[in-house]
């Protein structure tokens, strides 16, 4: 691995510590603050923007409670500044019941244009169509891939998958329902292939996967594939890029979610042995990788430990906050003088098998 | 030292996974070798060449190839063959299936023998189960016999096999296969690579093409994609398996025996001519078959047939599977040998049910050592066939013997694997012959062990591989 100097970490973590204090400020000041975040620091009793100066302060937080993202007005989490602008909501992945919402306004925008700076113009090419073939409806991943598809002078096509109806199906033991569910998807996909001409796809591994079964995804044209959603082992991107994507389609895995935007991944070099590690987009997001049983202490380089993140916009603040996914901890590298997540697998995976679906 | 490493095989070619799943002995924990484990996509890929198998198996005559599964059975049994970078002798062999399967050493022997009794007998075997066709049909797929068109179309190009990791002597049912030209998918059980990866070097090196196999290790999601991609399977599992696949023509599943001696009413005043033959089928192979027998029904006399097992099986204990003599089997897993004792135990809560061994045992049942455990020879007396444990079975020695009368006892039995009738009284052994709940039937005093290789075990494979069908000529 190509590791990052000293001084790049250092001034990576520099404008960190520089960011994390005016999005502090912004937040918690009664001019530009979220009602949600005055009103917590009145009941704390201590004032934030005086207290946080870096990250290591974060641990004055406790570990952020997302049942408030189910159960707060959504106007609470209007920053002032924000105020009579409308919002747009998203909603997270494949949970069932009351999902979890953020509202938003440009920072999906924002992070998806800062990512289509690490896209080749090769694999991706500009003005080429894409094709999203993955969970749509309410998430945001639904807007920023259309998005970034115009910001890289074109636009994309759909084909919707909902994950809430298979964590059903897969929760009341339909296998054959989740089988067709998937095949429908993915015939879709076939016929849009069949008719249009696409460049670039964003999609998830399962399904990425399935629709190699039923096409050649190079001999269809496309160039690029930008995947996230489940867990990548290494022995699965091995395959997923030797064999599904037959070593001539680009691979782009991504981890990310509605509450951190997406973390690009460092390119794979031979003696990272597909092994894939995650960097967050610092200074709007920031992982770390901690200790499950005492969250407020990170683990050491190559440990395991529960994924946390902090999200750091005007948009948005949420700090501390504990993912279901754990991973390893990698060092700071060349392109991201910052600390990376790796192999990231679901939460408790190494203790039990955990169905994620086609999601 | 360098642990030896099975590669997975991808019609025959070696394939080094980056996940790698380690195997160890199971009383003391050394590191034996390791496995690469397969993604299930691999398989869905792959199977996209199955029929390349057939092709390369049907470019041999079936006769040559019964010569090259027969050289392949000396191999087996004799020589050094290749494993990991290195070689493994047939005493290595052995040892190492012995180390992670919890069989005694010298049933692994037996088992090799058994292996190589099927390969050498092929010819016969095949002669028997196909009564006599001329294998040139299934290559062709139709010729004539006997003046009338016969046809037979292969069902699939390769047959799947999920085999388990605590019973090495079912590798005896697909190793016919081959010689009928239908490759092979191997999903081997986690513990017991051993025979699979063995026998495939040793079918190599006898001449047999190597892309007629395919070795896929793995976790269940492996299986599944076995199961899901390959269009005839063979599977191992519990009673619920067997449920979920019934009816399903691609899946053959061979789950528990429940193999019984029923003796009829007019030999049952000698049963103690029939003891030896009891005990031999209980025993024989640490009591793990689906072949061994778990009951023994008769109208009287239950009680002292109980008793008189109880004390030719209750004093035997484990032994180091070293141990010529060894009669019982480790489990590697600690947990189901627990699982399985709290469940009899729980059984024995009913009236009318006892534990007979428990007066001549000398000790519990479960024998709990550092890594691994052992269950005890168990006899239950059951004075109904309506007690839970008159019908149950478990992969150690066990057997409930059951009061009941003969006029009920064919149709009580429920499913049965092997059923030996002992009885002279022509309508008792009519209604056997009539019993479709009784798979193989031995009439007369077979112990249940005791398998004729030239019949069909859980269905003819020849029927589960190739459909007969109707082909005309102008």
């Amino acid at each position: 691995m190509t590791v990052a100097s000293g001084s790049a970490v250092q001034i990576a973590r520099e404008a960190l510590h520089a960011h994390l204090r005016e999005i502090i400020k912004w937040h918690f000041s009664p001019e530009t603050g979220t009602p949600i975040w005055l009103d917590w620091a009145r009941r704390a009793g201590w004032n934030p923007v005086e207290k946080i100066q870096t990250v290591d302060d974060l641990v004055h937080f406790p570990n952020f409670a997302d049942e408030s993202l189910r159960n707060e007005p959504l106007e609470r989490w209007v920053p002032a500044a924000y105020k009579g602008r409308p919002f747009t909501i998203f909603e997270t992945g494949g949970t069932t019941g009351m999902p979890k919402q953020r509202i938003g306004w440009d920072d999906y925008k924002i992070d998806y244009e800062q990512f289509s700076a690490t896209l080749s113009d090769a694999d991706f090419p500009r003005n080429g169509y894409w094709l999203m073939m993955g969970p749509t409806g309410p998430r945001r991943l639904r807007l920023a891939i259309e998005h970034l598809a115009n910001f890289r002078g074109c636009s994309c096509f759909f084909v919707d998958l909902d994950p809430r109806w298979v964590k059903k199906l897969i929760a009341g033991k339909q296998f054959d329902q989740a089988k067709a569910y998937m095949e429908h998807v993915v015939d879709q996909a076939v016929t849009i292939l069949t008719h249009r001409r696409v460049d670039a796809l964003f999609t998830t591994p399962k399904l990425l996967e399935a629709l190699a079964e039923k096409v050649s995804i190079p001999d269809c044209g496309i160039k690029g594939v930008f995947c996230g959603g489940t867990t990548m082992e290494p022995q699965y991107t091995r395959f997923l890029i030797e064999e599904v994507l037959e070593g001539r389609t680009k691979f782009v895995p991504t981890y990310g979610n509605t509450l951190m935007g997406l973390a690009c991944h460092k390119p794979l070099t031979p003696a990272d042995c597909y092994s894939i590690t995650y960097y967050a987009p610092q200074p709007r997001a920031m992982l770390r990788v901690v200790d499950p049983e005492q969250p407020e202490r990170v683990v050491g380089y190559d440990q395991w430990g529960r994924v946390e993140l902090t999200t750091l916009t005007r948009e948005f603040f949420m700090p501390r906050f504990l993912e279901r996914d754990e991973a390893i901890r990698r060092p700071p590298c060349e392109q991201f003088p910052w600390d990376g997540v790796g192999e990231v697998r679901p939460f408790g995976a190494s203790k039990a098998t955990i169905v994620e679906g086609v999601y | 030292m360098t642990l030896p490493h099975f590669p997975i095989l991808r019609w025959g070619e070696p394939y080094e996974s980056l996940d790698v799943d380690t195997v160890v002995h199971f009383a003391t924990g050394e590191e034996l070798c390791q496995v690469s484990q397969a993604n299930p996509g691999l398989i869905s890929r792959d199977m996209r060449q199955a029929g390349r198998a057939r092709q390369a198996l049907r470019s041999i005559p079936c006769e040559h190839l019964c010569r090259i599964l027969s050289k392949a059975a000396d191999l087996f049994t004799t020589a050094n063959l290749p494993m990991g970078s290195g070689t493994q002798s047939p005493d290595d062999f052995v040892r190492c299936q012995s180390a992670t399967t919890g069989l005694p050493e010298h049933m692994c022997r037996f088992n090799m023998s058994k292996l190589h009794h099927v390969l050498t007998n092929l010819d016969a075997i095949l002669n028997s189960l196909t009564r006599g066709l001329d294998r040139s049909i299934m290559t062709r797929g139709y010729g004539i016999e006997a003046d009338v068109m016969r046809s037979l179309q292969a069902n699939s190009p390769v047959l799947g096999m999920v085999l388990p990791s605590n019973s090495p002597g079912t590798h005896g049912l697909w190793l016919p296969v081959p010689a009928l030209q239908i490759g092979l998918v191997l999903k081997p059980g986690p513990l017991e690579p051993w025979t699979p990866f063995r026998m495939a070097q040793a079918f190599f090196e006898a001449g047999l093409p190597r892309e007629s196999i395919g070795l896929y290790p793995g976790g269940a999601e492996v299986g599944m994609a076995v199961v899901n991609h390959v269009q005839r399977t063979m599977i191992f599992g519990s009673k619920a398996t067997v449920e979920q696949y019934r009816g399903n023509p691609a899946v053959q599943v061979h789950g528990p025996g429940f193999s019984k001696i029923i003796i009829g009413d007019d030999c049952v005043d000698q049963w103690e001519q029939y003891l030896d033959l009891m005990v031999d089928s209980i025993l024989l192979n640490g009591g793990r078959g689906c072949i061994n027998c778990s009951g023994i029904w008769v109208s009287r006399h239950s009680r002292d047939i109980a008793e008189a097992l109880a004390q030719r099986l209750g004093p035997v204990t484990p032994l180091p599977p070293t141990d010529p003599n060894a009669p019982l089997a480790a489990f590697t897993i600690i947990a189901q040998a627990e699982g399985i004792n709290a469940m009899i135990e729980q059984g024995l809560q009913e009236s009318g049910v006892e534990d007979v061994t428990a007066r001549h045992r000398g000790g519990d049942r479960l024998v709990r050592e550092q890594r691994c455990a052992y269950l005890r020879p168990t006899i239950i007396h059951c004075d109904s066939p309506r007690r839970a444990l008159a019908n149950t079975e478990y992969m150690f020695p066990f057997a409930s013997v059951v009061e009941c009368p003969q006029s009920e006892m064919l149709a009580a039995i429920g499913d049965t694997l092997v059923g030996t009738v002992i009885s002279e009284d022509e309508n008792f052994r009519r209604a056997a012959v009539d019993a479709t709940n009784i798979d193989r039937l031995n009439l007369g005093a077979v112990p249940t062990t005791r398998l004729n290789w030239l019949q069909p075990h859980e269905g003819n494979i020849i029927s589960f591989l190739y459909r007969e069908r109707a082909l005309q000529v102008e």
